[in-house]
């Protein structure tokens, strides 16, 4: 049977056994700090750190989601980086990704968590029936999403939500939320939650992350949403290359025109990018090629909650989500009613007075006063 | 769960309806009875038509007359500084252009955003004015009410927070842009119900006074 | 030579990606970075990197900051898990270091504030090693030499 327990190897070792010389192993922490979005000048840190690191067991749990996620992160461009990455974990249980099947891959989970009791990671990726629904909405193994996650998660060190639906709800908790959908965050409260948000995640990202708990042997710094700062503390609109020209007033009406063509701000055609909060603009997608906006497509805003209900991809942030001047002229049109109502009112009101004056003497005023 | 979005789509949805509900119901209320009430039939023969003139004030009065501006230069000068500056924000810059073409489906050109920037600044500082003005003004200070005090307040707020999210200087975004809509919708909500409205009627009264004017054939 | 290749692909600007990069404006806050950079070099000896992956650059801000930067005398390569491509720019102390995988892409493109890049270096651990290495090969060599004669 395998030994699902941690190796008790440090990730220097390891990566020594892999042939990894010093130089090799300086190289891998630039790449790395590179790929944590850490400035330069921690690569001796991370050199200590990976040195001492320790090889966790990983958890993968997959529930209303597409796979997207794990197609973002299994073909990503660098793969030397993210194979060491993943080489030095230790992945126990991934639904698409593990050869075994049945009662075989649901033991694996449960000697995995029973071996590493406390200090095992998951990762989640799709949202989860809230426990007040269905239970039969979404299965594994003929067991609610929600079983599952919580009799996995009770004896984790930390949970990494990755992609939209498991940090925020994503598609499937969109209106009218059909079957209840719910986030990690939603329903784990005792154990620390990291959120990997985006539809999908930058897969560099998705390992940066894990990167850093490898080295750092802790979460990340986090956002008020739960996401890694230094992957989610800057907006999309801060990072933006075309920022230059949302500042000078320069935006592309349409899709295109001369200003679509010269590359200016997309702003006008739906951007999402001052509200969202992203590494798209630095690290970029298809290993470094581009990135939707630099691909002439405005940010959908795929990283924040509830983007799918936030208005049109295509109408300005400034835009309302549901008012139209159709509302505006009926509110209009309610109002001249009730004014005139009131107005007659008065009319009426002065008309009586006026019927009903009686004349006044000086004598009378003169009692008054 | 923070929700700084969620904060952001109810202030973008339930809530810009509410809003825009209780101006238009209010604003329309108010010109229906303005309007139906009217004024007393004159009886007197017209010595001059009345239409022409009536339109007429209703754009001559913009300029103060000499003996106005020299009592109260201040008030001319920063009055009009800080309603050219917000007409101008409101009017031109990008987002706003764009929230009209969404509402109404009208679009005109806007300024560049360096440019709106610079006028913001400059009316938030004439607001500032305004107020140590008023508060410091022997005049003006006994004068004035809370209505006032409330509606410099929201003016100021809509600019300022308008500001500080162009600048993003709130953090997240999503609350700095919220907060911004919201201040928009706060002075939308009680604009029939306070001086605010005279962004309307002052048109209204101007064309009264022109055109009784002009009946009677004299200038305005 | 791709099925691609039937479909005719009619330029209407210039400006379009097919045409000459453009310089979007980012490079010269580098510019203006490494300049510091090489202030601290000079009088404290402070070395520095700056991890232009991490930078929001369109397209034609790279080129227009290498074109910018020159291309020094120094052209080196390490060979350690993929390759790693040391150029100097025309600015002495400014170099490129770009590091690659295995397959020749690109992991992270930095530029290195240094009298020399710390890659080329050899390693403090491996250098504490040097002589007793030396040493074991003059063994061998000496035992070689013996056996030989």
């Amino acid at each position: 049977m395998i030994d699902r327990k941690t190796p008790n190897k440090t990730l220097g070792e390891s990566l020594r056994d892999h042939g990894l010389s010093r130089r090799g192993f300086l190289k891998f922490c630039a790449a790395t700090a590179s790929m944590m979005a850490l400035p330069p000048g921690m690569v001796p840190v991370i050199a200590a750190a990976l040195e001492q690191a320790r090889r966790p067991s990983v958890i993968w749990l997959s529930f209303q989601e597409c796979t997207g996620c794990t197609e973002s992160l299994t073909r990503s461009h660098a793969p030397a980086l993210e194979d060491l990455i993943l080489n030095l974990i230790s992945l126990d249980y991934h639904h698409t990704l593990q050869a075994a099947a049945g009662d075989a891959a649901e033991d694996a989970r449960l000697q995995a968590m029973e071996a590493n009791t406390g200090q095992y990671l998951v990762i989640v990726d799709g949202s989860i029936p809230g426990p007040d629904s269905n239970p039969g909405f979404s299965t594994v193994a003929g067991r609610s999403n929600y079983e599952i996650l919580m009799e996995t998660v009770e004896h984790a060190a930390a949970v990494i939500a990755v992609g939209t639906c498991a940090a925020f709800g994503g598609l499937p908790q969109a209106s009218p939320n059909p079957t209840g959908a719910m986030s990690v965050m939603d329903l784990v409260k005792d154990k620390p939650v990291i959120n990997v948000s985006g539809c999908p995640p930058i897969p560099m990202v998705i390992t940066g992350v894990l990167a850093h708990y490898l080295t750092f042997g802790r979460l990340p710094e986090l956002d008020a949403y739960h996401r890694p700062l230094a992957f989610y503390g800057q907006s999309i609109h801060d990072r933006c290359y075309r920022r230059p020209f949302y500042d000078k007033g320069k935006f592309a009406e349409t899709f295109d025109d001369e200003g679509a063509k010269l590359g200016w701000c997309l702003y006008r055609l739906g951007c999402k990018g001052p509200s969202t909060y992203n590494a798209c603009a630095t690290m970029r997608w298809n290993g470094g090629v581009s990135w939707p906006i630099e691909s002439g497509h405005p940010c959908l805003g795929c990283s924040e909650p509830s983007f799918w209900d936030a208005g049109s991809f295509y109408q300005p942030l400034s835009v309302p989500l549901t008012a139209t001047s159709g509302d505006l002229l009926t509110a209009a049109v309610g109002g001249a009613v009730v004014g005139a109502g009131v107005a007659t009112l008065a009319n009426k009101q002065i008309k009586t007075a006026v019927a009903n004056r009686q004349p006044v003497t000086v004598e009378e005023l003169e009692e008054k006063l | 769960m923070s929700g700084s979005m969620a904060f952001l789509l109810w202030i973008k949805g339930p809530m810009f309806n509410i809003a825009l509900a209780i101006f238009a119901i209010g604003l329309f209320a108010r010109f229906a009875e303005i309007f139906l009430l009217g004024r007393k039939p004159n009886y007197a023969e017209p010595r001059a038509g009345e239409w022409l003139p009536g339109f007429k004030t209703m754009f001559t009065r913009s300029i103060a007359d000499p003996g106005t501006f020299q009592r109260a230069s201040f008030n001319v000068v920063v009055g009009w500084v800080w309603h050219l500056g917000f007409l101008i924000a409101l009017l031109l810059f990008v987002p706003h252009v764009e929230l009209m073409k969404g509402l109404f489906g009208i679009v005109w050109p806007a300024l560049p955003n360096p440019v709106v920037d610079l006028i913001t600044a400059i009316t938030l500082i004439a607001l500032v004015a305004t107020l140590v003005h008023r508060l410091t003004h022997p005049v003006k200070q006994r004068i004035s009410t809370f209505d006032d005090y409330l509606v410099w307040t929201v003016v100021f707020l809509v600019v300022l927070t308008g500001y500080l999210a162009y600048h993003r200087l709130v953090n997240p975004y999503p609350i700095a842009l919220g907060m911004h809509i919201l201040m928009a919708e706060i002075f939308l909500i009680i604009l029939p119900f306070t001086k605010l409205t005279h962004i309307f009627t002052a048109f209204i009264a101007r064309w009264y006074n022109g055109a009784a004017f002009g009946r009677k054939g004299v200038a305005s | 030579m791709s099925g691609l290749d039937p479909i005719s692909v009619i330029i209407e600007s210039n400006v379009s990606c097919a045409g000459m990069p453009q310089d979007c404006g980012n490079a010269l806050p580098i510019l203006h970075e490494i300049r510091h950079a090489l202030e601290r070099l000079i009088s404290t000896g402070e070395e520095t990197r700056i991890d232009l992956n991490a930078m929001p650059f369109g397209p034609g801000d790279l080129d227009c900051l290498k074109a910018l930067l020159g291309t020094g005398e120094v052209h080196a390569t390490v060979e350690a898990m993929g390759l790693t491509l040391i150029q100097e720019t025309a600015i002495p102390g400014v170099w490129l270091v770009d590091y690659q995988n295995s397959d020749a892409r690109r992991l992270t493109l930095q530029i290195e504030i240094a009298s020399v890049p710390e890659i080329l270096r050899p390693q403090p651990l491996d250098l504490a090693e040097a002589i007793n290495t030396l040493d074991g090969r003059l063994t061998q060599s000496a035992s070689n030499r013996h056996h030989s004669s």
